[in-house]
Parts: C-alpha cells; structure tokens; sequence
C-alpha cells in the first residue's frame, strides 16, 4: 500500500510555530522509510499525522491514492508500534493481541476459534510461543515489543507506522530485533515507516531516508545517495562525525584558510568564491614529507581503536580534529607536513555545491 | 508467615529512622481515637443484660430505619457513581474555561456545615421551593420521602466519587486509547475495555466513602426527609431520639448494630476493590 503525504502543515497548539511546515513525502508499496532528524524535528508528529492521530491544520494523507480523513478510515490498515509500546495492562498477551479482531462489528469479526488459530500463528511469527497467557507486566523489553508488533499486525495491515521502536532496549536486543524487524518487512510484503533519532539504526534497516529538520523534510534519499551526497551541511554532520574546512575556490581549486590543509581540485561547476569542506575524518590523510628538510608540523595522537579503525586527534593550529585511519591498513603515516582533504563535499550558505 | 508478621515489631535491622517511635505512636494512635471508643460502644449495651439487649434489638421501627439508612446510602451511592464519573472526567480531560471554579466547588458539600446543605435542600425541594414546585406539576415529590434521603446523600456523597476517580484519570496513559482507536475500537468500546478496568478499583473506592458517608450522614438528611418512623426515618435520627428518651441501652444498640453493618459492607468493598486491582496492575 504507497502512502502520500500532500503539504501537511501543522502548528502547535496556542502558539504560532510550526510542527509540520509544508511536509510532502511519497512512500511507495513495499517500502522501508526511516524518519530521523534531531529531537523536535517533528518526526514523530509526522508519523502520528500518518496515523491520524493529530489534526493538521492543511494538507492531506493518501492511502492508495485514497485521502484518509478519520482515524477510522485507517483502522485495521496501518498498524502502529507506540514508542512505550501501549500494552493494554489487564489484558493478557493473547487478548491484547487479539484487540484489533475482537473490537470489530459483529458481521466482519472472524469467529473465536478463527481469532485464537491468528494469535497463535502471530505468537509464532514474533518467537513468543507459550506467552500468550501472560500479562505484559510479566514480560521483557523485547518481548513487550513484539506483543506490540503482533497486535499491529493482527488485522493484516499493509502499512507499519513504528515510532522509536527500539528506544527502550538494551544494545544487543536492539541488533537482534532491528535485523529480524526487516526481515518481517520483507517476508510480509509490508510499508514501513520508522521513526528514529538513530542514524545508525535508520541505515542499517531503510532502503530510504528521509532527514527532518524544524519540521521540515531537508533530504530524501537512499543511504548511498545520503552519504555520498548530503544535501546541507546539517545532514553531513547528522549522518556521522565530520569535520570541516572553510575556504575559498580560486579557477577550480578550492584554497583552504588553514595553510596545513593543501589546496584540491574541485569538480567542473563549482563557480569561484567561499565555500566550506566537509569530510568524514577516515577520508582524510596526512602527506609524507618529500625531503629530509621539511619541518613536520602534523602529529597523529593515538585514540584507541572501534568499529575497525584506529582513532586518532590531530593538532592543527587551535583546533583538535579527529582523524581515523583502517586498523588492517600497514604502515600509518601519523606524522607529515599537512592534511589532504580532497574528498570533501563541498558547501556554499550551507547547501551542497552541485 | 508467622515469623515474618512477628518480625514487623522487630525495630532492629529496618532501615527506617524512627521505626519505633512511629510504630508505638501510629499503635497509640489508633489505639485512642479509634479502637477504645468503639470498643466502649460494643460493651456498654450489655450492661444491662443480653435479655434487654436482646429486646431493644428486636425493635421494628428500629429495623425499618436501619433498612433506610443503609438502603438510602447505597442508592445514593450508586447514583452518584455515574455523576461522579461524568465530572472526573470532564475535570481530568475537558479543559472548559472555569474549569478550576468547578473544581473547587466539587468539594464545597465537605466544608459546608451539614445542617446549612439540609436547610438549603429542604427549601429548594419542598413543596414550595423553585425545584420542589417544578417537579410537583409532574407528580413527583422528593422530600419528605426516601427519595428526598437519597437526594440529600447525593448531595453530600458526590465529592467522594470524584476525586477518588479524578486522578486516576488523569495518570491514565493516553496512548492506550490511542492504540485502541488505531486498532479500530469505538468509543464504547475503548471505554468499556480500556478505561473501565483502570479506573473500576477508584470508581469502587468512591462507592463505599460515599456509602459510608451516607450511613453516617445526619444533617443534611433530617430537614428534607420528613422523618416518619417506619417510612422516611434515618437511623442516626433515630439514635438521636432514644438518647432524648433517655433511653441509652436502646440508642447504643441501634449504634452496635450501625456499626457492625457498616464494617461487614466497607470489608466487603474493600475486597472487591482488591479483587478488581488485581486486573489492572501497571504493566
């Protein structure tokens, strides 16, 4: 099912700022989507507009084409995974699961024998045989969180609204779930939305990105295109460390204030004037020195190690900057007579240069 | 089981400071200003033998009070638990402008002297008042009567459901009914499967204060209940009249009797109030 969100804009209640301004976004049928942004972004109030959960003051949401105006158009054709899950606490697992079937008018609702075999095969496709009469009380972390997955998807809904569905778990819980979550994805042919403060996870799991900033959708890409090309400055920085060089290009090179960061060639169509380099600290490198004579004034100070790549800071006139190099990688040169940051992205008035 | 009821007395080894001395004054406590007076009340009837005890138990207009209060106060009671509910809710949701006056006139019936709320009730309701007039052209009187008894309890019962119910309201998560009407619940039914069971310990809570309340309740009730023994005569009253009598023995067992009543229904609320907490643990 592809949902379409059309301008929504929605203020804050009393007050004259804007929550949602002027959002539109395409999610097509079978699509994985992952909402980040910093908190207040408004990327909650986007999903919970998804799910009709809050009036917009302008805009629409299309399911199928179909604009949605009521919760109740929706009910039983998105399901939504609530950030602290919303167990019905006096109900037992089976019967908070079974919710969404037993709420149903009497004429549409399956009977009770077909409604407990639903439970059974959702018990079994979230791995919680045997918990079914248990209260949510009883349970752990991820277990609640797939009661609350299986209740969403007990009315075979095509689209799943999750709002930081793993916040509440510990690390390794949160890997397992976030691997076996797409996988569910996959094998149910469903529509995700996730929401997420965690760019990590977001990459991990979405095939698309959608980055939100003061209410507002600053880039919507695939995590390839995100990385390779980050719309602003704000995204770069979003999406992992990264450090940044102002600087001017002068007939197609770009000419760094720092004289220890040594001028590149930028690509046809950067036009001339002051620009800003941004660049992931293990892009970076530190040039050998070609003679005897050269002074060095690049030390590398070790870090320690993580993720693969060895840690370092460096010390370039006031500034501390990180700067990672690949731990398989032989000889380290850690010292040397300035930086090499040809890999930069380039930024005028905070926008990619194209 | 035993060592461990035994041990509560134990000060040594509790981390609280000031275990015994609060031990021995919450004991002294409830020792004084409860337990001895009503001991005192369920001795002193006796004093001139099970046989006069025995026959001023057996006192039918006495039976038909006590079968007012107690069926008057449940009555109230009951009525007053959907009003209750309608007005916890509108306090703890509905954000209605003046919403903070209603809120402090939800307890005015406590503060009011009781006597002035009788009064008031009595002139409103007559037969004369601007309320009892209206009501007369249907054919309906509510004072002098049982339901002028029930109205009054209302009246004096009414805060207790509310603000029993009122805050468990307003710490029930919101996202429940959320999830709920996602799922595709109606009204009805979010309140009836989502809302009922959080706040049905609460709702039974304000029952049996107001019951209790109720019972006891003298004031308010003798203007506008008219007080024919044996038809609109509350128990307290009837207390009130023995004693006038000089009749002690009489008025203290009508007092016994009230007692034990009321501690049998207030047990049995109790547990059911347990019994239905038991369904709603926070998860």
């Amino acid at each position: 099912m592809s949902i379409e969100v059309c301008n929504l804009v929605r203020l804050a209640p009393g007050a004259q700022q804007r929550l949602l301004d002027d959002v539109s976004l395409k999610v097509p049928d079978g699509a994985f989507v992952a909402l980040v942004g910093p908190s207040g972004a408004g990327k909650t109030t986007l999903l919970r507009a998804i799910a009709g959960l809050d009036n917009c003051n302008s805009g629409s949401v299309l399911l199928d084409d179909r604009p949605m105006t009521s919760v109740k158009d929706r009910a039983g054709r998105m399901g939504f995974v609530f950030q602290n899950y919303a167990l019905f606490p006096h109900m037992t697992v089976a019967r908070n699961i079974a919710f969404g079937l037993d709420v149903q008018p009497r004429a549409e609702r399956p009977a009770r024998a077909q409604i407990a075999k639903r439970v059974e095969e959702l018990l079994e496709l979230m791995q919680l045989q045997g918990m079914g009469g248990k209260h949510p009380a009883k349970l752990s972390g991820g277990q609640r969180q797939r009661v609350a997955l299986a209740r969403a998807l007990a009315t075979g809904p095509r689209v799943l609204l999750l709002d930081e569905p793993f916040g509440a778990l510990d690390p390794i819980v949160r890997r397992s779930i976030r691997s076996w979550l797409r996988e569910l994805h996959d094998t149910l042919g469903l529509t995700t939305i996730l929401v997420t403060h965690d760019q990590e996870e977001a990459l991990e799991v979405a095939d698309r990105i959608v980055v939100m900033q003061s209410g507002r959708i600053v880039q919507d890409a695939s995590p390839m295109d995100l990385d390779e090309q980050p719309a602003t400055e704000f995204v770069m920085e979003f999406l992992g460390e990264a450090v940044s060089f102002a600087g001017e290009v002068r007939h197609g090179r770009m000419i760094p204030d720092d004289a220890l960061v040594i001028p590149f060639v930028v690509p046809e169509g950067v036009t001339d004037g002051p620009v800003v380099a941004m660049i992931r600290p293990y892009e970076m490198a530190i040039q050998k020195p070609s003679s005897e004579q050269d002074v060095l004034s690049i030390y590398a100070a070790p870090r320690g190690t993580r993720n693969g790549y060895r840690h370092y800071t460096l010390q370039l006139g006031e500034r501390i900057i990180p700067f990672y190099r690949p731990v398989d990688e032989a000889d380290v040169q850690v010292q040397g007579v300035a930086l090499d940051i040809s890999r930069s992205r380039l930024f005028r008035q905070g926008l990619l240069c194209a | 089981m035993t060592l461990s009821r035994l041990a509560f007395f134990k000060a040594g080894g509790s981390a609280l400071p000031g275990y015994r001395l609060s031990l021995t004054l919450t004991l002294a406590w409830t020792g004084f200003f409860i337990i001895l007076p009503l001991s005192t009340l369920l001795v002193y009837p006796w004093q001139g033998g099970p046989a006069a005890m025995l026959g001023a138990l057996h006192d039918s207009r006495m039976l038909a009070a006590l079968w007012t209060s107690f069926s008057c106060a449940a009555i109230a009671a009951a009525c007053n638990i959907p009003c209750g509910l309608l007005l916890a809710w509108a306090l703890a949701r509905g954000n209605l402008p003046g919403h903070r006056l209603a809120d402090a006139l939800i307890d005015l019936p406590l503060a009011l002297p009781t006597a002035v709320s009788g009064i008031t009730l009595a002139t409103l309701y007559g037969p004369h008042g601007w309320l009892g007039s209206l009501l007369a052209v249907f054919g309906v009187s509510v004072s002098y009567n049982k339901a002028g008894i029930v109205l009054a309890l209302m009246f004096v019962g009414l805060p207790f459901v509310v603000r029993a119910v009122e805050p468990v309201l307003r710490n029930l998560p919101q996202d429940l009914e959320e999830a709920a009407h996602l799922l595709g619940a109606r009204p009805w039914q979010i309140f009836l499967r989502i809302i009922a069971a959080p706040i049905l310990p609460a709702l039974i809570t304000g029952f049996g204060l107001a019951f209790a309340r109720g019972i006891g309740e003298y004031g308010s009730v003798i203007f506008i209940a008219g007080n024919q023994p044996f038809k609109s005569e509350i128990a307290p009253l009837l207390i009130v009249v023995r004693l006038q009598e000089f009749d002690y023995p009489g008025a203290t067992a009508i007092a016994l009797v009230l007692l034990c009543v009321s501690l049998l229904s207030l047990a049995l609320i109790g547990g059911f109030r347990r019994r239905f907490a038991l369904w709603s643990e926070p998860a």
